[in-house]
């Protein structure tokens, strides 16, 4: 696995700790909610940093009073072709406004790089022979979007607005 | 009619180059089958029975004269001369090349048109009242807020990956034209006692193997608000909708297993959140679309022309075209032409080349060079002075699309089935055939008068059995084709769901079994009744026995 933060190959820092792993990996730990859930005090009493993986069946509503604990939240593609993520992303963003990285996990496809940003996940754990080039070549596959989503890009929409008055 | 700017050609220009490298990828072995399925499928390539199909999107059924020129040019090119109108206002070819599917893109990009969104789980092409912008009765154009909707949906970076597909439909009158209760959002434009604009959202209506009439989820939306309060929608069904059965995943199971009183509570929750967003309409926006939509330079006529009432007292035939095809519109001196595409044992929907080109020039000619399909797989000419529609019906007439039989038994709704696609289990296309011979003689289909037939080769129900006065669903017994009857179905304002009648009926019987309904409701009919008004007092004994009764004599 590789990970792209903000369109750059970079090391990654984290390390998942599975759930049928009883001791953790060094360092900075991203753990799944049961593991949060059961673990809570131990996990505090690290003192190293913490993320938390939501499967795509858990929301960001269940443990939204926790969110200030994580800097990393992972939510899962089980398949890519279930969407769940995208709105549980586009929620902690929205709704929670969690300022945190938001990192995709599982089946993560080039195709869907573009929806990911639009989204809010900033961060995406893609297979070892991705490269920078084709995560630009996948952002810029649509160059104006035709409706509002948490990435800032101007969509058609306001352009046209924008024209009309100016 | 909506006209592209860069920005509209720029995005179907750009996804014809990614679908040319998903395609190159997948001819190259890097993509899967299953890898390249969704990809393809947003992009409306099925593999079918015998081939690829491609069906391409006609946004709220309206198209030009020009663009119906291109769609001859590709069935000729890429195709085998023909294409296919289906009951969503989209256009389906049956016989692409893989290989060629990114030219035919192309193609379509040069005339303002794609394949986008119309198949996978996404929010499919948005369909609206085919006489949107011509017709008196309504409060409003649907087709701007139908392109408001189906600008926000395209390539939604949320929705593209939903429990199942969506399907929006819109209208703007009292008389639904479009089926909208049975779409997973009806949109219905209303005034308010004010005189404000708005909609009424109506939620979880489908057909499939579970049909259901939509619900109201609000009885009046502020139309500035349309965007946030469907995406609300659309966020609440993205996360809870059902994806542990493909056949349970449709938001109208949703708003059946949590009611229609939960479901509103969650999504006003999530659309109070977002209601005052980006998302919310700018006025000069609508009125930038609405712009887009401005009635046609009609010329100052009357109504009642001398020369057309002359035409019809002179010909019958044409007379009768006018009585069943030709509806009033708006503007004096002008009508609204419907182009059966149900000929005399035709296949419902099917048009040739030769045709595509024909309908275009008459388009130009006679109707302002627009065009729209309908969801009963017909086509319109919206815009027909009352003076050309001799001319016109005499043109039609001589390429054989001059059949007078809107809305009779032989303006029959029907699904490809096993002649084309792989999920039938049953053909439909030779049925509706055999019923179009049976009942060629116009005066009788005159007489029995407005009936909806309705036929699907299996239980998704492409073909609207459901929803027929009469519905016809092909199943398979054993390898045999066997046809269950439903009656007293309708897809219109009075939304009803048919009731199956009885055991089904064996291939060669059911066309005789369909003529033995008919006949039972001409014995039981009172003035002025239609099949469905008399079914409706009576209810379905009568009928029943009749059609056992006749299946025991037979056997006997």
């Amino acid at each position: 696995m590789s990970l792209l933060k903000s369109g750059k190959l970079v090391d990654d820092p984290w390390t998942h700790w599975p759930d049928d792993q009883a001791e953790p990996p060094e360092g900075p730990v991203i753990v799944t909610l049961k593991r949060w859930r059961e673990e809570k005090p131990r996990l505090l009493a690290r003192g190293t940093p913490l993320g938390l993986k939501l499967s795509s069946e858990q929301t960001p509503g269940e443990i939204h009073e926790d969110l200030h604990h994580f800097d990393v939240i992972a939510l899962e593609f089980p398949v890519f072709t279930d969407g769940r993520s995208y709105s549980n992303a586009r929620r902690l963003r929205q709704r929670y406004g969690y300022e945190g990285e938001v990192r995709a996990v599982g089946e993560v496809l080039r195709d869907q790089y573009l929806a990911f940003a639009r989204c809010g996940f900033d961060a995406l754990e893609v297979s070892d022979d991705e490269t920078e080039k084709g995560y630009q070549a996948a952002m810029s596959a649509i160059s104006t979007p035709f409706q509002p989503a948490l990435d800032q890009a101007p969509t058609a929409m306001s352009l046209r607005q924008r024209r009309m008055q100016g | 009619m909506y006209t592209y700017d860069e920005f509209d050609h720029a995005l179907v220009r750009e996804r014809t180059e990614q679908f040319r490298d998903q395609v190159k990828r997948r001819l190259s072995g890097e993509l899967t089958e299953d890898a390249f399925k969704p990809l393809r499928l947003m992009n409306g390539l099925y593999l079918q029975l015998h081939a690829y199909m491609l069906r391409v999107a006609i946004p709220y059924g309206t198209f030009s004269s020009n663009q119906l020129r291109q769609l001859a040019m590709i069935a000729r090119k890429y195709d085998r001369g023909y294409g296919h109108f289906t009951t969503r206002q989209n256009i389906q070819f049956n016989w692409p090349k893989l290989s060629d599917v990114p030219d035919i893109l192309d193609d379509l990009a040069a005339v303002e048109m794609h394949a986008i969104q119309t198949s996978g789980n996404c929010i499919r092409n948005v369909t609206a009242d085919q006489f949107a912008g011509v017709i008196a009765d309504e409060v409003d154009d649907s087709r701007v807020w139908a392109e408001i909707v189906r600008q926000w949906s395209t390539f939604h970076p949320e929705f593209a990956y939903l429990p199942r597909k969506f399907k929006f439909a819109f209208s703007a009158s009292e008389h639904d034209r479009a089926a909208v209760r049975f779409h997973d959002i009806g949109v219905i434009a209303k005034r308010n006692t004010e005189g404000d604009l708005g909609f009424q959202i109506m939620v979880g209506g489908g057909l499939g193997r579970t049909p259901m009439i939509a619900k109201t989820i609000r009885r009046f939306l502020p139309a500035q608000h349309l965007l946030s309060y469907i995406e609300a929608i659309l966020r609440v069904y993205n996360l809870i909708g059902r994806r542990d059965n493909k056949y349970k995943a449709r938001i109208k199971i949703l708003v059946h297993e949590l009611g229609i009183d939960e479901l509103s509570g969650l999504v006003e929750a999530e659309w109070e959140r977002i209601r005052e967003s980006d998302l919310k309409l700018p006025d000069s926006e609508i009125q930038r679309i609405r712009d887009q939509f401005a009635a046609p330079e009609y010329e100052d006529l009357n109504d009642d022309d001398p020369a057309f009432a002359a035409h019809r007292f002179e010909d019958r035939d044409f007379a009768r075209w006018v009585s069943t095809n030709v509806a009033p519109h708006r503007q004096a001196g002008y009508a609204i032409a419907t182009i059966s595409l149900k000929p005399e044992g035709g296949v419902p929907g099917d048009v040739t080349a030769d045709q595509m080109d024909v309908l275009a020039g008459l388009g130009d000619q006679y109707s302002l060079g627009e065009l729209r399909a309908t969801h009963e797989q017909n086509i319109v000419l919206p815009n027909v002075k009352q003076t050309d529609l001799y001319d016109l019906w005499l043109a039609l007439k001589a390429e054989n699309l001059g059949t007078a039989n809107l809305g009779l038994v032989s303006d029959i709704i029907v699904c490809p089935g096993m002649d084309y696609c792989g999920l039938a289990t049953a053909r439909s296309i030779p049925v509706a055939q055999r019923v179009s011979r049976r009942f060629a003689d116009l005066d009788r289909q005159l007489d029995i008068g407005e009936m909806k037939l309705k036929i699907s080769g299996c239980i998704n129900a492409c073909g609207h059995h459901h929803i027929g006065h009469i519905g016809i669903l092909g199943v398979d017994r054993k390898g045999e084709e066997f046809y269950q009857i439903t009656l007293g179905g309708s897809a219109g304002e009075d939304a009803t769901v048919g009731s199956i009648i009885g055991p089904a009926l064996p291939s060669d019987e059911v066309v005789d079994g369909f003529e033995t309904l008919i006949g039972t409701y001409l014995d039981l009919r009172e003035e002025g009744e239609r099949f469905l008004d008399t079914y409706r007092r009576v209810g379905l004994a009568p009928f029943k026995a009749a059609l056992y009764q006749e299946k025991l004599h037979v056997a006997a």
